[in-house]
């Protein structure tokens, strides 16, 4: 542990040595390029470039930070663009974990934050502190509302879950267990794993004696795919589903024949052609073909959550400029205020609908029903 | 728990421990050799498996350019010295021969069309490319302290395990990768259906494990290395060369790493960090070993791969710990039982 804390003091301190432009508006960037979920880091931090230079004719300067997935080392981020850049507002950190442990600071020195995190935690339930941090990603239980009703809709009544050890798939159990009760689906088994486990015989065995109609994967990122393959390998002939976090194209590279036929509910940036045209569609297709001129690959979804906060951001700025000057309290005040009247706003992840109650903002606008076709992300249908 | 699960979890276990032993016995072998806990083992692990996962998507596998970047600085060095001294000419043939190589192994690299030789070309590819490192690494980190106390051998070779890390975000990114499997046979032993790849992961863990046997036992390098793990001063006055033993020490043990790399990926998705954890079972095995004892050492570390198979079983959310508590009544066994023996601090 401490040998990543010197690791990332590194790379701190690096990134403290870059000039800083003189400009008007600061925004903060915290991702984690490095550690353990650099996966969803990485394409953050490239999006920087794409995100809005100006807004309500002054310009916006972007300062990005990592923090090596160290919860500690957020911390020290966000008090750095806090107290010696005076940002006017910070979007990230990457990880659920980070994200909990700097609401505080966020909301001790008024600074709108803009996370573009999996768990719903930090913006439910609605607190004093909550009510600064804003999330770009489609809540839990919006995803899983669509998941439960497609298992509903398919007759399905017996399920078993496996999730990583960590918020995201803890929160995922959490969630399912509120929603099948509902939905009188019984959860037979739930199994976790961690993200670098090299085998899971054990817990594919342990589904397969329960025996649930369908199975339900809820994992970050590429550690989605070994559940599955165990699965398979080991006979299980069940629907098997998965989250918004297999919603990557590697997903599909490692998983193979696999992972044919899985169902997962995200937003819609997968299957952009196949979806009707709108607002977002046009946002996330733009998105994608810059991204990739840049990069030479296509963008996870993951920084489409960032581009989403850029344009937040972007929104909300000419209101705020009426109440003060950028870097002033009352400036950031206002932009809180602005970003929580956001009303009917596209983006790459939906539509953003944002209230005093509700930070994250999505309705079922912002995720389809997908499943696995040849090897391709397709539309369910 | 039936007979059918106990043999499925069995077949994981073994699997896994053929793993961990292999990764024991060169965490003790170099341990023994060269007082260095190889930490950066597992490093070798991941490499091996990522850079086979790399030329089976067809891509050329970034790490030449580390091995290049590592042999310049290493002939550099070797140049400077010549010229400090006297230049030796088989000395210089050496750095060319050395220089030589790590082109070769580029051009290969850059001419092949990696996905479509056949595996077992890449397979030697990847332990052309990654093998060198290993002495290499010893000459340009370790040598030059070789006397120094094994506490600072234990922080460098820390330092060595989290830069790897990094350099493998660098060199592979953040996305897992796993490989095809050598064969796509599966056969039936009972009720149980047994996937060849893991037959594969024994039967060369055990052809391994005897071959460095009867190396180890009856070949004049062999007998070299053990000399220096009985007693180094001794070893030296017999004219065997403490610089040549580390090297080969390390060559062996990044052979042995990243050969379970190659070994392992097309069973499980690997990514650039994965290798510490699975280093650090096979030490746990090296540690109830004694970090003397070689046929103790592998039998404790199949026992940690049959272990945490049940035990991913019947708690899955507790297995790590269960797998890293084992080390405390060994190590208390250990310690009540030996003699306190602190030969060079």
């Amino acid at each position: 542990m401490t040998s990543k804390k010197v690791i990332s003091a590194l790379l701190l301190s690096s990134s403290l040595l870059t000039p800083l432009a003189n400009a008007d508006i600061k925004i903060g960037v915290v991702s984690s390029t490095t550690g353990p979920i650099a996966l969803v880091g990485i394409p953050q931090k490239n999006t920087i470039p794409l995100l809005p230079t100006s807004a309500g004719g002054e310009k916006i300067t972007y300062i990005s930070l990592d923090d090596g997935s160290d919860p500690t080392a957020t911390v020290k981020a966000f008090k750095k663009l806090i107290d010696e850049e005076h940002v006017d507002a910070i979007i990230g950190p990457s990880g659920s974990g980070n994200a909990m442990g700097v609401i505080q600071f966020a909301a001790e020195s008024g600074t709108p934050m803009l996370a573009p995190v999996g768990t719903a935690a930090v913006v439910l339930p609605m607190t004093k502190q909550k009510k600064w941090v804003f999330k770009t990603t489609q809540n839990d239980d919006l995803i899983a509302k669509a998941l439960v009703e497609q298992m509903k809709a398919t007759g399905i009544k017996t399920i078993g879950l496996i999730g990583t050890a960590d918020p995201y798939g803890e929160n995922w159990a959490k969630v399912m267990k509120d929603l099948t009760q509902k939905a009188d689906i019984q959860i037979v088994a739930n199994e976790q794993f961690q993200r670098q486990d090299t085998s899971m015989t054990g817990q594919g065995l342990k589904i397969l004696m329960a025996n649930p109609d369908a199975v339900l994967i809820a994992a970050p990122g590429s550690s989605s795919v070994m559940p599955q393959t165990t699965l398979k390998d080991q006979g299980y002939s069940g629907k098997i589903y998965q989250t918004h976090g297999a919603a990557l194209d590697p997903f599909l590279r490692l998983g193979g024949k696999a992972v044919e036929g899985t169902i997962l509910a995200a937003s819609s940036m997968l299957v952009l052609d196949e979806v009707p045209d709108s607002p977002s569609k046009e946002i996330a297709t733009k998105y994608i073909a810059d991204y990739k001129k840049l990069y030479g690959e296509t963008p996870a979804t993951f920084g489409g959550n960032v581009l989403d906060a850029g344009l937040l951001l972007e929104n909300a700025i000419p209101s705020a400029l009426k109440s003060g000057k950028p870097g002033s309290a009352e400036f950031r005040s206002a932009l809180r205020d602005a970003l929580e009247k956001t009303k009917e706003m596209p983006a790459t992840q939906g539509v953003y609908n944002m209230t005093a109650e509700n930070h994250s903002g999505f309705d079922e606008r912002g995720r389809v029903l997908i499943t696995v076709k040849d090897g391709k992300w397709t539309l369910l249908k | 728990m039936n007979f059918q699960i106990a043999t499925l979890l069995g077949q994981d276990g073994l699997t896994n421990g053929a793993i961990y032993a292999l990764l024991a016995l060169s965490i003790l072998l170099v341990f023994t050799v060269t007082r260095i806990l190889l930490i950066p083992l597992g490093e070798f692990v991941t490499f091996g498996a990522l850079t086979m996962a790399a030329m089976q998507m067809g891509k050329t596998p970034k790490l030449e350019w580390l091995l290049l970047g590592l042999v310049l600085i290493d002939c550099a060095l070797d140049v400077y010295q010549q010229i400090k001294r006297h230049i030796d000419r088989n000395k210089m043939k050496m750095i060319a021969l050395k220089l030589g190589y790590a082109v070769i192994i580029i051009a290969l690299l850059n001419n092949l069309s990696l996905s479509e030789i056949p595996m077992i070309a890449q397979i030697a590819l990847t332990l052309c490319l990654i093998v060198p490192i290993g002495p290499i690494i010893y000459r340009l980190f370790f040598q030059p302290l070789a006397d120094a106390p094994a506490l600072v051998l234990l922080i460098v070779s820390i330092a060595l395990h989290v830069t790897m890390v990094g350099v493998g975000l660098l060199l592979f990114g953040p996305e897992g990768a796993r490989t095809q499997p050598f064969s796509d046979t599966g056969f039936r032993l009972g009720a149980v259906m047994l996937k060849s790849q893991t037959l594969w992961v024994i039967l060369v863990s055990i052809f391994l494990i005897v071959a460095l046997f009867i190396a180890f036992e009856r070949t004049l390098y062999g007998k070299a290395l053990r000399a220096t793990a009985v007693n180094r001063m001794g070893a030296r006055l017999q004219g065997i060369s403490p610089i040549f033993a580390g090297k080969a020490t390390f060559a062996l043990a990044a052979f042995i790493g990243s050969a379970s790399g190659i070994l392992i990926a097309p069973i499980t998705t690997l990514y650039y960090d994965s290798g510490f954890i699975i280093s650090l079972k096979g030490f746990v095995g090296a540690i109830i070993g004694g970090l003397v004892s070689y046929p103790i050492a592998a039998i404790g570390a199949v026992a940690v791969g049959m272990i945490e198979a049940f035990s991913i079983f019947w708690a899955s959310n507790y297995k790590e710990i269960i797998v890293f508590t084992l080390i405390i009544p060994f190590l208390i066994w250990r310690s009540m039982n030996s003699h306190n023996v602190e030969d060079d601090e």
